[in-house]
């Protein structure tokens, strides 16, 4: 097991242009489950590929277990990636699959067997080492991913979306499965994904990152609950947070803090809510509207209920936002600041 | 949209039973008359005396099988014919290898060394035939020149590169291999293309050196392209008799004959019809077995 660490790590694909990484600098914990978390084209990915050695930094370092291995080929970095579309290799039988790494780091043919047959017991395809990539289902070519990178016992995890290519129903075991199989190995690793669903299950921490800039390192709790700038807020939660430009400030509230006054008791902001739209998901509605009067008049935002039908289309009704939700953010570097008084009226 | 259980039917076919034939027609009328004819032709021919300037034929059974058989010119031309034939695929398949991994990767000018590479495939044979005849002559050869100016040979002592029968063997495997090479790195290039990026990655992160990547993943991954590009290779080699017939025509001493030469040399310019429709009917059986793995291969290629 190692830690991984990056120094102001950059890469810049063309030279002029925007980097895809730009000065990334992070460090895991011993045996943590780390998810890189971002749109697409937010350089997750290819942070990832820097720390395997399937791209080359422009500047910064990685280090692994506290050794720099920048002008280390993948090989002998100690790392173990599973990729998106799993890349097994299509000719070879499970167990070959299996196998092949520990015939690459030239472990002893004697002990191959032994081997193989633990990394398949441990992800319960035991039965399935004759069989070809293309004879598996997605689930079963995944667990083979899996174990094809747990054989060699590496000191770090890597994973490239490797649910996306799962159907939903699939997804979700195939996470409660990665989650279980992560807390047997402890091996330390890292997850990217652009799913901030998978990120919350399954991240100690997530790193938050758009256009290759970290725009917060935290347990799930704190970037949802303490977002450090208005994309980590807005990036996180469905619906979004909502964000209104009042005075100096953006002042930001959850659509599951923003409820009819009744409910709620403390220290609130009152505001008028106009219902436009509501949506029914079984557990949950989504409501969305404008606010009425005061300084956001016709302001956009959405609630999250339990229960709205109450709720008449186009009635205009008492809503609160607890004071102690409200998230202030600068107007100008979008960056969190300490909370305002401020008026709204 | 609404679905219905009738089989779905091709409209051509539905509409007029008679284009579908009118369509085959030109294919099957070319077969027929252009290879099929000159086949039975050399069928019968095989069983006669037939020959150039003779208008009576004699029906005189296996007698030329028998005579060629004894002929050494004959076990050589055999010889020959396989020896060109899996040699030059050997050095085809392995420069196509490597210059397939060379092109793949990006670089300054990548366009213009595939066009240099595709060259030898889009001139006609003839010409880069004669283009090798003058770089390998006796007295004009380049590459004697260059040898004997960087002094590995004295002067007037270069080695006659198609005058010795095994530098013409040589020399002609060779030319063999440099007229196929463009199209195999074409088709290898392209079974390279399509192997997924992730597949040489994973193998990297796995552990595996570039020779394990390449010999173990990438080339077992393209063994379905491989073999469309070796039989390819094979046939085109197989019945070629240009190369030999421009460079050394046979010689010397039908040193470098190959099954197709000798056919042409003893059943038209030697005169005996008969005797070059029966050594051509030796390139049958092994066409045949050649044809049957490709007729597999594009089945396969069908249902896949």
């Amino acid at each position: 097991m190692a830690v991984v660490q990056t120094r102001n790590l950059t890469k810049v694909f063309k030279e002029g242009h925007l980097g895809a990484v730009n000065n990334v600098s992070f460090e895991t914990r011993e045996g943590e489950f780390l998810v890189f978390l971002g749109p697409s084209g937010s350089g997750k990915t290819t942070l990832l590929r820097m720390i395997a050695g399937l791209e080359t930094p422009t500047s910064g370092d990685i280090l692994i277990g506290g050794q720099v291995v920048n002008h280390l080929s993948p090989r002998d970095r100690r790392i173990a990636m599973v990729f998106q579309s799993y890349a097994l290799y299509p000719h070879l039988s499970v167990y070959k699959n299996i196998a092949f790494p520990l015939k690459a780091q030239k472990v002893p043919k004697d002990q191959h067997r032994q081997k193989v047959e633990w990394a398949a017991g441990l992800l319960g395809i035991g039965a399935l080492l004759e069989r070809k990539p293309r004879e598996l289902s997605g689930g079963e070519r995944q667990r083979v991913a899996l174990a094809r990178a747990i054989v060699r016992e590496p000191a770090v995890f890597l994973l490239d979306e490797p649910l996306s290519n799962l159907d939903a129903k699939l997804r979700a075991s195939a996470r409660e499965e990665l989650e279980r199989f992560h807390r047997s190995v402890g091996t330390t690793s890292i997850y990217v994904t652009h799913d901030q669903v998978e990120a919350m299950a399954m991240g100690d921490r997530i790193l938050v990152l758009n256009k290759g800039v970290v725009h917060q390192l935290g347990s799930p709790t704190a970037v949802y609950d303490d977002p450090a700038d208005t994309f980590v807020a807005t990036f996180l939660g469905s619906p979004p947070m909502n964000l209104a430009e009042l005075n100096e400030v953006i002042v930001g509230f959850r659509p599951e803090h923003f409820l009819p006054s009744v409910n709620v008791t403390g220290e609130t902001v009152p505001l008028r809510f106009k219902v436009e739209n509501t949506e029914y998901l079984g557990s949950e509605w989504i409501v969305s509207g404008t606010l009425v009067g005061g300084k956001l008049d016709s302001k956009k935002v959405v609630s999250r209920l339990p229960n709205a039908q109450h709720l008449q289309l186009g009635g205009v009704y008492d809503f609160v936002v607890p004071t102690r939700t409200l998230k202030f953010f600068d107007r100008t570097s979008q960056k969190r600041v300490a909370a305002k008084d401020v008026t709204w009226q | 949209m609404a679905i219905t259980s009738a089989p779905v039917k091709s409209v051509g076919a539905s509409q007029s039973p008679f284009l579908s034939t009118a369509m085959f027609a030109p294919a099957v009328l070319y077969i027929l008359l252009l290879v099929g004819g000159p086949f039975l032709l050399a069928i019968f021919y095989a069983f006669s005396d037939a020959r150039i300037g003779n208008t009576e034929l004699h029906y005189v059974g296996l007698e030329n099988f028998r005579s060629i058989l004894q002929s050494p010119s004959f076990r050589i031309a055999i010889r020959n014919s396989l020896i060109f034939t899996i040699g030059s695929q050997i050095v085809v398949i392995v420069s196509a290898n490597i210059l397939a991994i060379a092109l793949e990767s990006a670089f300054r000018g990548r366009g213009f060394i595939r066009f240099l590479i595709l060259l030898p495939w889009v001139a006609p044979i003839s010409l880069g035939a004669i283009g090798w005849k003058w770089l390998l002559d006796s007295i004009y050869s380049v590459i004697s020149w260059v040898l004997v100016a960087l002094h590995f040979f004295k002067p007037f002592s270069a080695p006659m590169w198609l005058g010795e029968p095994q530098l013409a063997i040589a020399s002609v495997l060779l030319v063999h291999s440099w007229r196929i090479i463009p199209f195999s790195t074409v088709i290898l290039l392209a079974g390279r293309t399509a192997i997924p990026k992730d597949i040489p990655e994973a193998a990297a992160v796995d552990g595996a050196g570039f020779w394990r990547t390449q010999l173990q993943i990438v080339i077992p991954m393209m063994r379905p392209i491989l073999s469309v590009a070796v039989l390819f290779g094979l046939i085109f080699t197989f019945t070629d008799m240009t190369v030999v017939y421009i460079l050394t025509a046979g010689g010397p001493f039908d040193s470098t004959q190959t099954l197709p030469s000798l056919a042409f040399t003893m059943g038209i310019q030697g005169s005996d019809l008969a005797a070059g429709a029966a050594i051509s009917l030796f390139l049958v059986p092994l066409l045949v077995i050649l044809a049957y793995f490709m007729l597999r291969l594009a089945r396969r290629a069908e249902v896949s």
